[in-house]
């Protein structure tokens, strides 16, 4: 019963974040301050991961591709399409949840704590409007993120396959190989999805949180909770969806 | 002007606001006052929208809540100046953009004049010398005076303040209840302060509603208040042992 109401308030936050807009020009600045905060500092920690994941993720594949009678060229193909297929766009937002996810939900939270949502609203304005849309629009770049992470994680392969003696030509060879277009369009609706449960589950749960300061730190727990489990079913289903 | 008709307010297993019914006058210093607890805060938030009243109705001017859409409170909202018990300020914004705020959200007056009219707030409150500052650089006392400035640099037509003074130095705090006084004269406006300092109730008392455990208890003004017999607040007046004796 709780968990439907909850479900029901999520959904009216976003409408009530789409309606009754700010000025332009405020909006304007706070999207480019959001794009800063969740989409730009997120690229080195997201660089590094997927860059040594890449490598490691080759060097299995290598692994269990041990019989001679397999092409090398397999190494670089089956890392290309975990790399695309799932671990930039599912892992990578998972870390996100964690990152982007808890950042979003302290500041809001705090907000909510020492009463300035409570100032704006006084003042007239539309607090999910001002708070939450400029989140929703700066993760429109978070494809961009993924596909950086998609680019490093196979070059991370590349050079941790090399370092084990494997010829980089047929690596090469491999991630050109059988292509498939459809993976990653299905890549990046799934990022797209993702990148929408980033900025409003937490939201949520820094905009209706109760309590104090101490407070603050449960929500994000609790933010990354949700934000991740719902990033695991939808990944499910879109999958289902899209390549069943 | 705002009338307060009969409200009750509760929260999930608490009856807070209790038959509340009131005036608060145009062009005065109206005082809440009570214990910690009895409802002060939540009343505000009642009369600022904040919150739904359970029943009964809120006047302001003759428009009454109950009969509002959305833009009209929107309209009557926007006429309102707050300030928070903790101040509210934002904390990635400096002091003058905290004051300048509520132009630049709601205006479409040029850079110039809102820094001039956001200065003269700033001014006004005697922190002309900290306008680059963070809230975390200010102390407590500074950070209630930013928050006043910003409050009223919309000249607003109701003015709240949830307990103004809390955090200053008694002659400070003198210095910000005369400031409302005077700024609620200039404009017109009708203030609404919880406090529960004495020594506001006797500076700018002009009209004073006494609350307990969510029942308004006795409304009268600084020279009834003294004299009073009602009990409860009687109490509430002369707390201390030693002002009883002072008075008798
Ligand atoms: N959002 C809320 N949910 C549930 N109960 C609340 C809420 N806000 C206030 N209360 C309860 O209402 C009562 C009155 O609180 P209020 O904050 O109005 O007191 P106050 O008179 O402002 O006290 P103080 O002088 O300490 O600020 C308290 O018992 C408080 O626990
Ligand atoms: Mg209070």
């Amino acid at each position: 019963m709780n968990f439907l109401h909850d479900i029901g308030k999520y959904f009216l936050m976003i409408k009530i974040s789409f309606s009754k807009s700010c000025k332009r020009e405020i909006l304007y600045k706070q999207i480019f301050k959001e794009i800063n905060d969740l989409v730009l500092d997120s690229i080195q920690i997201v660089s590094i991961l997927s860059f040594f994941i890449g490598g490691v993720v080759s060097i299995q594949m290598a692994l269990s591709l041990e019989n001679p009678l397999l092409s090398k060229t397999l190494i670089g193909y089956a890392t290309r399409e975990s790399v695309i297929l799932e671990f930039a766009p599912t892992f990578i937002s998972i870390i996100m949840a964690g990152k982007v996810g808890s950042y979003i939900t302290s500041s809001i939270g705090t907000m909510r704590v020492t009463e300035q949502i409570d100032a704006l609203e006084v003042m007239g304005i539309n607090s999910l409007n001002y708070l939450v849309f400029p989140k929703i629009i700066a993760m429109l770049l978070y494809p961009f993120v993924i596909t950086i992470s998609m680019f490093l994680g196979i070059v991370g392969g590349l050079l941790a396959i090399s370092l084990t003696g494997v010829p980089s030509e047929a690596y090469i060879q491999g991630i050109q190989m059988d292509f498939e277009s459809y993976h990653v369009t299905y890549s990046y609706i799934k990022t797209l999805v993702f990148s929408f449960v980033l900025a409003t589950v937490p939201s949520f749960h820094g905009y209706y949180m109760k309590g104090g300061a101490l407070d603050v730190g449960k929500a994000s727990t609790q933010s990354f909770y949700w934000t991740s489990i719902i990033i695991i079913i939808l990944n499910y289903i879109i999958t289902q969806l899209l390549l069943a | 002007m705002i009338e307060v008709k009969n409200i009750l307010k509760s929260f999930e297993n608490s009856d807070v606001l209790k038959e509340i019914e009131t005036i608060f006058y145009r062009g005065k210093t109206n005082l809440i006052i009570g214990q910690s607890g009895s409802g002060k805060t939540v009343l505000l938030k009642c009369l600022l929208g904040l919150y739904e009243v359970d029943s009964g109705e809120i006047i302001y001017d003759g428009v009454s809540s109950k009969k509002m859409n959305s833009d009209e409170k929107l309209d009557i909202s926007r006429q309102m100046g707050m300030v928070f018990q903790g101040s509210a300020l934002f904390d990635s914004m400096n002091v003058l953009e905290n004051v300048r705020f509520p132009l630049d959200m709601l205006t479409k007056i040029d850079e110039n004049e809102k820094n001039s009219r956001a200065m003269k707030f700033i001014e006004r409150v005697n922190l002309k010398d900290a306008i680059n500052k963070l809230p975390s650089e200010l102390s407590g006392g500074m950070q209630k005076r930013v928050a006043i400035a910003r409050a009223i640099v919309m000249n607003p037509k109701y003015l709240f303040c949830d307990e103004p003074n809390s955090g200053l130095d008694p002659k400070t705090a003198i210095v910000i209840d005369q400031l409302i006084q005077e700024i609620t004269k200039e404009y017109n406006i009708t203030t609404i302060i919880n406090s529960h300092d004495m020594n506001s109730v006797i500076e700018i008392g002009e009209n004073i509603v006494f609350l307990k455990e969510g029942y308004k208890i006795w409304q009268g003004n600084n020279k009834e208040v003294l004299k009073s017999r009602n009990k409860e607040v009687e109490d509430f007046v002369y707390s201390s042992e030693l002002l009883k004796k002072l008075r008798n």
